[in-house]
């Protein structure tokens, strides 16, 4: 039997891509559009693009945001990817100041737009940026997401914000940008928010979908 | 800095074909699109780009079949231009698998498209398609249809109306290279590309390693696209990634 893995359709971004990925790893992909089927979800995937206010708005309006936190707090598997990993911390500084979900402490702000030396950079961050080991290590690289995949591997990336949980060990990979240690991947207990796209970015990106499929 | 440069296969298709030509015009029949597609997924391409060149022409993009056979088993982003003229078509092309939607003509007819797009899908999915000629030194003009029309506008001005508009990326194509091998327009991809603060990918004229180093060092493109040099076999995605990652040669010497 197919796992069943639930993807909550809040009326933003593209879900398309998302499906045909979790499918592709061997999972069940269902949408799901209701606080009962978020509460009742064995897995879930909260996916998204665009600004943040318009994401916590779509879940607002479909009354999903109990849901979702209800569920964070039932230790069932998680994954927030992109606007959706941004959308799990507490605080959201995009166009003033926004509450997100608050299921890991921390805040999400706009990657400045020099670099460490002060050089312009290009926002959004967009490409292929390799995941390495986030600065506090004290997670080490053997998280069942991070099953077979090795440091160093390249991932798509397209963001302007970027999340600061308040405590270095829910940081479990980051990436560099402009001379800057950006979270790539969070985590806290079973709930993971994935800054980039796992379902755009290859094999490997499948692989890390693959992984959260199968946690028991 | 390091920079990751993205590089991305740019097909041109003239239903249900996978064409090239030169200067955007002189079409020579390739094949199907998505053994292409697939094939540089396989060989590492970063993104993909399906540009329907003849959709403008029909007054609608006719890929939406193509993408989604190609998104069923391409896990890369792609974009898709040609033909978009409103938020519906936009909504249309995504769900069928694309990621972004790149805009030229009717960006050019109604610039307001550009904000409705980003507001309704995120910048991130707006890229603004450009096609530039060259007019004087410094200067280039705006065309459409695959530079068949001219619009008397400013290449830089109008991209820097665009970006304010959102545009989360763009993409420049000299319609003086398309196709030629002589390398990028330099100077115009540099203008562009340190004009304004989100990426430019640059489409144009790469016939050798070396065109696409200069364009990356020189011309500090963000992305480059590639259409003949791979479809024709004369280059292979392995060759560019080296060539992109071997540093600069007086580094190198040191």
């Amino acid at each position: 039997m197919n796992k069943t893995v639930s993807i909550v359709d809040y009326g933003i971004g593209n879900l398309f891509s998302v499906s045909r990925a979790v499918e592709q790893c061997g999972g069940q992909p269902v949408l799901v559009t209701t606080p009962e089927e978020v509460l009742n979800a064995e897995r879930l995937i909260l996916p998204g693009v665009g600004a943040f206010a318009d994401g916590m708005d779509g879940l607002r309006t479909r009354g999903l945001i109990d849901a979702l936190k209800a569920y964070g707090q039932s230790n069932r598997p998680l994954l927030g990817i992109c606007l959706g990993m941004q959308m799990l911390l507490e605080i959201n500084e995009e166009f003033g100041i926004h509450n997100g979900l608050g299921l890991i402490p921390g805040r999400v702000c706009a990657i400045p737009s020099t670099d460490i030396t002060g050089q312009k950079h290009k926002i959004p961050h967009i490409g292929w940026t390799a995941l390495q080991k986030a600065p506090s290590q004290a997670q080490d690289w053997d998280d069942p997401l991070l099953c077979n995949i090795p440091e160093n591997t390249k991932v798509y990336f397209v963001h302007s914000f970027t999340a600061f949980p308040t405590h270095d060990n829910h940081r479990l990979a980051d990436a560099w940008y402009g001379g800057r240690q950006i979270s790539a991947i969070i985590r806290k207990g079973r709930l993971y928010g994935c800054q980039f796209h796992p379902e755009k970015s290859g094999p490997w990106g499948l692989k890390i979908l693959e992984n959260f499929i199968n946690l028991n | 800095m390091p920079r990751n440069i993205r590089i991305i296969p740019r097909l041109d298709i003239k239903s249900p074909n996978l064409v090239k030509g030169i200067h955007l015009e002189g079409l020579r029949v390739m094949g199907e699109p998505r053994t292409f597609a697939r094939r540089y997924y396989e060989e590492g391409a970063d993104e993909l780009l399906y540009i329907d060149i003849v959709a403008s022409l029909y007054g609608r993009n006719n890929l939406r079949e193509l993408v989604r056979r190609t998104a069923h088993d391409v896990f890369i982003p792609i974009t898709v231009g040609g033909g978009i003229r409103s938020v519906d078509d936009v909504t249309e092309i995504l769900r069928s698998g694309a990621d972004k939607v790149a805009i030229n003509t009717a960006a050019v007819h109604r610039p307001a498209l550009i904000r409705e797009v980003a507001r309704r899908f995120g910048s991130q999915c707006m890229v603004l398609s450009v096609e530039a000629k060259w007019i004087a030194p410094g200067k280039w003009e705006v065309y459409t249809d695959n530079g068949r029309e001219k619009t008397g506008r400013d290449v830089k001005e109008w991209v820097m109306q665009a970006v304010e508009l959102g545009a989360g990326e763009v993409l420049l194509t000299s319609v003086d290279r398309e196709g030629t091998r002589k390398g990028f327009d330099l100077p115009l991809v540099k203008e562009i590309a340190t004009l304004v603060g989100v990426p430019v990918i640059a489409s144009g004229g790469m016939g050798n390693l070396t065109h696409l180093r200069e364009v990356v060092e020189e011309g500090c493109a963000d992305a480059i696209a590639v259409a003949d040099a791979l479809h024709y076999n004369r280059l292979t995605l392995a060759e560019m990634r080296t060539a992109l990652e071997t540093p600069p040669l007086e580094v190198a010497l040191r």
